[in-house]
């Protein structure tokens, strides 16, 4: 049904509809760990258990950085870029680091499939900076040694 | 010696946890707060003078006053946890050291505009943050702080935590609501305000949770007591996050109106390196940035104003006299680009051509025309947009320009940088 707009008039959505697409989110999240990231079939499973469209499942989708429509790699290097990282060494000297030794840019994903490397804005740390993420676990002051350390570990994990 | 008082806590081990809090006098504001009515809380609260951490500095009791009286509508109170302006890492730590200072705050809150429902924001970046929230949640269930009938009051409350997934935009109050519901977090008009029309279209208080951890030490200790920490217009203590150019960045709870200088020096070990303090933002990227000769500016609303500039989240980024001015306009407006929702012309478009004219006049590609342009800009951006965004993405371009203008001029005449003479 259409809602008037919410700038004018409480809407009058019926209740169950949406409290079914406020779990789009959390539905979101499950199914990139389901699938490692969002592709058709994992967009289109959400809509149907929440009685939604594919666009709005897409809409929302799309305008989250955290939510992955492209495949990404087993371990996601997120560099963070803000200002208080950058001045005390971090951002560009260790995306650019972390992008000559896997050898891809950000965004992209090492062809073993291993890797993404991704540059993000402030990631709240800015007391502990440099910092980065790797998938959901923070690192804080980051070195390039700390970097080496990093990867190397990473890599050899299984 | 200012006695810490919403991280007493975070240094003691285990300080996360219920039996910690509660062994340090946890939880006695929401008993003795169930013995009062909802209107001598509003009014406690009132007295204060307690304003909203978040960045906007609202009155926290007049916030409380708007929600409607009538018992048979359903009210919201919303918890911001979406910590994400550039400088600002003090909710993660509240959040992950002592949630259930928060918690009480919820529940002193709730039951004082009537709210039978409680969600919790947090940014999807912080991993450890939702767990904590989650097992946090879990135990004052237990203990029977949250659910049916709360400390045998007859007071019902149910919370729960909901994870964003990486959108600065949606620490605005209306697009988190926007995001709780399941949407693209694009902010709402106002009015009609969120006490009004808010989340699933029910009244719905919003508030940072720096604000709602100061609740409890208000009801317990009294708003006597927390408004004679401060200023005139700033009341009690507040987190500020100290990060860039010091030899000990981290959080620091002081009163407000501790000057910027004794921050930076007496708390913060001065600057790195024994170099010079050149600049300082003091509340977060969205805040105008100061000059050295701002020290003895008192980090408090009133006074932050008086210097054109804003207390915000109390974020200070403090930056020593190796740092290019323009490449710091430059590298803040890319995040605000960045985070532009898109709904708005001004922002979406403007941040990005903003973006433009200051990369090119740090690469010594800048006409003179260039500065003109960017504050031509800002005018047509600042206050042209749904919600404070688009007058904060200006602020990086615009203080750099009023404070540091020789450095723009710099890098247009002689094609390269003031600061150790290179083209960055």
């Amino acid at each position: 049904m259409v809602a008037t707009p919410s700038t004018t008039t409480r809407r009058i959505e019926p209740v169950e509809d949406v409290r079914k697409r406020a779990m789009l989110l959390a539905a979101l999240y499950i199914a990139q760990e389901q699938y490692g990231w969002l592709n058709d079939e994992a967009i289109r499973r959400v809509a149907e258990r929440l009685d939604l469209t594919v666009g709005q499942v897409k809409s929302t989708a799309s305008f989250y950085t955290m939510f992955k429509l492209q495949p990404q790699g087993k371990y996601r290097i997120q560099v963070c870029e803000g200002l208080s990282c950058y001045l005390v060494g971090g951002a560009e000297p260790i995306i650019n680091y972390v992008a000559e030794k896997l050898g891809i840019r950000p965004g992209e994903t090492t062809p073993d499939g291993r890797f993404t490397l991704e540059v993000v804005q402030c990631l709240a740390a800015c007391g502990t900076a440099p910092a980065i993420k790797v998938n959901d676990d923070l690192y804080e002051n980051m070195t390039l040694s700390a970097i080496d350390q990093l990867l190397e570990r990473l890599q050899q994990e299984r | 010696m200012f006695e810490p008082i919403l991280t007493r806590n975070i240094y003691r081990p285990n300080s996360e946890k219920i039996y910690t809090y509660l062994a340090n006098g946890g939880y006695e504001a929401v008993r003795l707060a169930l013995t009062k009515s909802p209107d001598e809380l509003i009014d406690m609260v009132k007295r204060s003078g307690l304003r909203g951490r978040g960045g906007a500095g609202f009155p926290a009791g007049v916030k409380w006053g708007f929600m409607p009286k009538e018992a048979d509508v359903p009210k919201i109170v919303a918890v911001n946890t979406d910590e994400g302006e550039p400088g600002t890492f003090k909710d993660r730590e509240i959040v992950e050291r002592d949630p259930h200072q928060v918690i009480e705050g919820v529940i002193i809150a709730s039951y004082a505009v009537g709210a039978h429902r409680a969600y919790v924001y947090i940014r999807g970046e912080f991993f450890l943050g939702v767990k904590r929230w989650i097992k946090a949640i879990a135990d004052a269930y237990e203990h029977g702080f949250l659910g049916k009938n709360i400390l045998g009051s007859g007071f019902d409350l149910d919370m729960s935590v909901h994870r964003g997934a990486g959108a600065y935009i949606c620490g605005e109050e209306t697009a988190m609501l926007e995001s709780l519901e399941g949407k693209p977090g694009n902010p709402r008009l106002k009015p009609p305000y969120p006490a009004q029309v808010g989340l699933f279209g029910y009244p719905t208080l919003v508030h940072n949770i720096e604000t709602l951890a100061c609740i409890p030490h208000i009801i317990l200790r009294g708003p006597e007591w927390f408004a004679s920490i401060g200023t005139a217009e700033s009341k009690g203590p507040k987190i500020f996050s100290v990060s860039g150019h010091v030899n000990k960045p981290g959080n620091y709870e002081l009163p407000l109106g501790t000057t910027i200088g004794e921050i930076i020096y007496e708390h913060a070990g001065g600057i790195r390196g024994g170099k010079k303090l050149k600049a300082v933002i003091p509340g977060g990227a969205s805040t105008p940035v100061l000059t050295a000769e701002h020290v003895d500016v008192p980090m408090a609303f009133e006074t932050l104003a008086a210097v054109g500039s804003q207390l915000g989240t109390g974020a200070m980024i403090v930056m020593d006299e190796t740092t290019c001015m323009v490449e710091v306009a430059r590298r803040l407006t890319k995040f605000f680009a960045h985070e532009s929702c898109g709904r708005c012309v001004p922002c979406r478009l403007g941040s990005r051509r903003l973006y433009e004219i200051l990369e090119r006049i740090e690469r010594g590609k800048g006409k003179p025309a260039d500065i003109d342009l960017a504050l031509e800009l800002a005018r047509e951006i600042d206050g042209l947009t749904f919600c404070p965004m688009g007058s904060a993405l200006v602020n990086p371009a615009r203080s750099t320009i009023k404070h540091f203008r020789s450095e723009y001029d710099f890098h247009i005449t002689h094609k390269k940088c003031w600061v150790g003479n290179q083209i960055h």
